[in-house]
């Protein structure tokens, strides 16, 4: 029965760690099966994760926080839009640049506000994202597996979690069963292509940027209103960049996606609980080197055993019509 | 949706299936299209030939919508129209046929298709529409491709057939094929003309843009002559001849063959023995290639672009390692399995023109005397005790702009200012100058007018007198033939057969270009 309590924490934990990954890579999907390299998914989690926390602060409602960190994550979507596809800029640039304004203006906005230190006022009651029971959850606690696995591990997150859930099988149909996706897929791999079809090729990457902000914007508002209860300096910590490698190793697909933010997620969930536990043989192993379990893995995965990763042809090549 | 647009643009009887008046265009300074007139008859087949830079794939990208001509008007079927943008063109019924193709590698020849006429918001309901009338227009049209393989796995023949069946599929009447046949071989070419014609005889109005004469007398009904930026003559192709094309395109008289006397095959000087070459991604590309060239004669490699021969040259020329066999010059072995050092071939008397010139040959945001120097830099002639002399550099660059006719013959100009031909010449100056005793020579004439041409097969042929070796690697089968001496032929990385000239016509080496074997042959 213990073993059973600590696998269903370790999965709840995952769950919860994989929440803004799957956001965020599926967003890093759409923007790179379009054809831009979208390195500021770090940022956009980031401001939208300001926005939400102060907006729900100030308002009491988590979900105005929501419609709040959206809006700030697509509008700075856009502005890597235009810089990237209106301008041809270069887009590693452009996306580096969104993470180190946010990084530095996020904080400083929270300093001149609400005067705690860069962070946002601790958030409680609606104005955060609270557990939801599933219905019967109650009642089928006491039905043996099945019935304790929909209770404890499928039901009571919050509406976060469930929506990163749905936005997996969304995706998977919206690229690969539409017109939008058939499109979303081509302008990614030859531009040239699509606008010969005439299919104008800056208005699909636009619309992939938006999606890619309506994701980051709802991951990030899942961080500070959601997992957390405040806005804290630099809470994204690289995930963004997790969820561009999750984005990588699941070759740019979205189920594979999804297994690899789970997979890193499992991991970051096995080593927090691994902190300061006695292992047979080695003993205790010192916390720094449990810590760096996740990306070291992700360093492994993404040298060696991924195999062949073929990003989308045109990813990160500004379209100009030249001939 | 297909259906519509093809009733919309119907033709009326009389009226021209495509009429252009007076239509203008300039680039900067660069006046590609002047007051250029053309009517293109309903159900013909209309040939527009000139060289490089005559105007003529810049009058179709305005027909297709690319561009905006600054003044003039396009008729389609007798109605003045605006074409802003190719979906417009191809909602008055043109479709195009690009060089380089516009499909999309991963994708199935269907999705390839559908692409920007889906059909609907969900792809499946318009894929079974879709696949529906694509297989009529390939029973109609002679025009068979699997429709489930991805693109990407398809030889360039058929991925050109992708590009007509998605100009046909969008309801086109008039057909714009731009240099279709570069990269077909004379069979894969034959079959296409075969399909033009099929085309035409269903009341199609098809527009083959080319530089090959061959391909202008073989198929078309009439040709427009272009000749910078403007027309100079329309003919009925019936009534006139490969001389007098070329005379028109260039402005003056061509010699289409070269002239040369018999070959005198001297020693051996390059030796190639079990040559395998296999690339990065793992992907032998040259398999087990021997073969002899000797002091004095041209040998010429054939075959389909993207068999090989790239990937010879560059191991020859000490660019890319070889996995195994060996290379002499003059008898002396030169180590391709474990160094690659171009500077040491060329030490062994090894002078190379490479197939890509603005990549390999040449840094066109050089000044051409600095171009022309790539490689030899440390020459002792350009060098004073501690810098370069720059005085002596250009002098010397000037005097071989003016020995092999560059123009404008100025060493200061930045290289990419020169047009194609007179590149190619800078890079030949430089190679030839060294007084090589072996010359691996690729694609000398890719992109180069027909004046320019005539000027490069000449040197080469002089070369060849003056007792050099020398390698020639090209997909214009016309050059093989009128340049080598023994031809060989590969295919798929190997070298398939040897042929003498006087033996080969087109069609035998088009077989073993294909992978047929000599005896088929």
């Amino acid at each position: 029965m213990d073993t059973l309590l600590v696998l269903v924490s370790i999965i709840d934990a995952t769950l919860r760690v994989a929440t803004p990954l799957v956001l965020a890579a599926l967003g890093g999907l759409y923007a790179e099966r379009s054809g831009v390299v979208d390195i500021g998914l770090e940022g956009k989690m980031l401001g939208a994760a300001f926005a939400a926390a102060a907006v729900a602060a100030v308002s009491g409602s988590a979900l105005l926080g929501l419609v709040a960190g959206v809006a700030v994550s697509v509008a700075l979507a856009l502005v890597h839009a235009y810089a990237s596809v209106t301008h041809n800029g270069n887009q590693v640039v452009s996306g580096m640049a969104i993470n180190i304004m946010v990084a530095g203006l996020a904080p400083t906005l929270g300093v001149a506000w609400f005067r705690q230190g860069g962070q946002t006022p601790q958030l409680a009651g609606d104005a955060r994202f609270t557990p939801i029971d599933l219905p019967f959850a109650r009642a089928l606690e006491s039905v043996p597996v099945v019935g304790q696995l929909y209770s404890e591990i499928i039901s009571g997150h919050n509406l976060i979690v469930y929506i990163a859930a749905a936005a997996v099988p969304f995706s998977a149909w919206l690229v690969f069963r539409t017109r939008f996706g058939l499109r979303l897929r081509a302008v990614g791999e030859n531009p040239h292509a699509v606008d010969t079809a005439g299919v104008s090729v800056a208005d699909m990457r636009y619309r992939a940027m938006v999606l890619c902000g309506v994701l980051c914007g709802i991951a990030g508002a899942y961080l500070s209103t959601a997992h957390s209860a405040a806005f804290v300096r630099d809470m994204t910590a690289g995930k963004g960049y997790l969820a561009l490698a999750a984005l990588i190793f699941g070759k740019w697909k979205p189920w594979p996606t999804l297994t690899a933010c789970l997979l890193f997620a499992f991991t970051d969930a096995v080593q927090v609980r691994l902190q300061g536990v006695p292992l047979p043989l080695v003993g205790v192993i010192p916390v720094q080197f449990i810590q760096a379990i996740p990306y070291i893995l992700t360093v492994l995965l993404l040298a060696g055993f991924v195999g062949k990763a073929a990003a989308p042809r045109a990813s990160g090549i500004p379209f100009v019509k030249d001939r | 949706m297909a259906d519509q647009i093809k009733s919309e643009a119907s033709p009326s009887v009389a009226a021209p299936a495509v009429e252009l008046i007076g239509i203008d265009k300039r680039f900067g300074a660069v006046h590609a299209n002047r007051a250029v007139s053309l009517r293109i008859a309903v159900g013909s087949i209309h040939g527009i030939i000139g060289e490089n830079g005559a105007g003529k794939s810049t009058l179709m990208s305005i027909l297709y919508g690319y561009y905006q001509a600054d003044a003039g008007e396009i008729r389609i079927a007798g109605k003045p129209v605006h074409i802003g943008n190719s979906h417009d063109a191809l909602a008055h019924g043109i479709g195009m046929v690009h060089q380089h193709f516009m499909l999309v590698d991963p994708f199935t020849v269907l999705e390839n298709v559908m692409l920007g006429v889906e059909g609907g918001y969900l792809l499946a309901a318009g894929a079974a529409q879709a696949r529906a009338e694509l297989q009529r227009l390939q029973r109609d049209y002679k025009l068979e491709v699997d429709l489930d393989t991805p693109v990407g796995e398809l030889p360039v023949g058929l991925q050109q057939r992708v590009e007509i069946l998605k100009a046909l599929y969008r309801g086109a009447q008039v057909l714009i094929l731009d240099e279709p046949t570069g990269v077909l071989t004379p069979q894969e070419a034959d079959h296409l003309f075969r399909i033009l014609r099929a085309l035409r005889d269903e009341g199609k109005t098809v527009i083959l843009i080319t530089h090959k004469l061959r391909e202008i007398l073989e198929v078309t009904d009439r040709v427009t002559v272009m000749r910078q930026g403007a027309v100079v003559a329309e003919r009925a192709t019936r009534d006139t001849t490969k001389e007098e094309l070329a005379e028109l395109m260039v402005g003056r008289k061509v010699l289409l063959r070269v002239e040369k006397s018999p070959a005198k095959p001297g020693p051996v000087v390059l030796e190639v023995r079990g040559l395998t070459v296999i690339d990065g991604a793992g992907v032998r590309r040259v398999k087990d290639v021997s073969f002899d060239v000797r002091a004095g004669e041209i040998v010429g490699i054939a075959g389909v672009s993207g068999n090989g021969q790239s990937e010879l040259l560059e191991a020859l020329s000490g660019i890319r390692r070889a996995s195994s066999g060996t290379v002499k010059i003059k008898g002396s072995e030169c180590g391709v399995t474990h160094t690659i050092d171009p500077r040491a071939m060329r030490a062994l008397g090894l002078a190379h023109v490479p197939e890509d010139r603005q990549r390999m040959g040449l840094v066109t945001a050089f000044a051409i005397n600095e171009s022309a120097i790539l490689g030899y830099h440390d020459d002792k002639r350009y060098n004073g005790p501690l810098l370069m002399d720059r005085d002596k550099i250009i002098d010397l660059c000037g005097r071989q702009m003016g020995d092999y006719d560059v123009r404008p013959p100025d060493p200061r100009l930045r290289t990419a200012a020169l047009s194609g031909g007179n590149q190619q010449k800078v890079v030949l100056a430089r190679e030839f100058d060294r007084d090589p005793e072996l010359l691996l020579v690729g694609q000398p004439t890719r992109g180069v007018d027909i004046g320019a041409i005539e000027f490069i097969h000449r040197r080469l042929i002089a070369m060849r007198d003056a007792g050099k070796a020398v390698l020639l690697v090209s997909v214009e089968l016309d050059e093989i033939l009128s340049l080598a001496d023994r031809i060989l032929v590969m295919f798929d990385g190997r070298v398939v057969g040897e042929v003498a000239p006087a033996q080969a016509t087109e069609q035998k080496l088009g077989l073993m270009m294909a992978g047929a074997s000599e005896a088929a042959a």
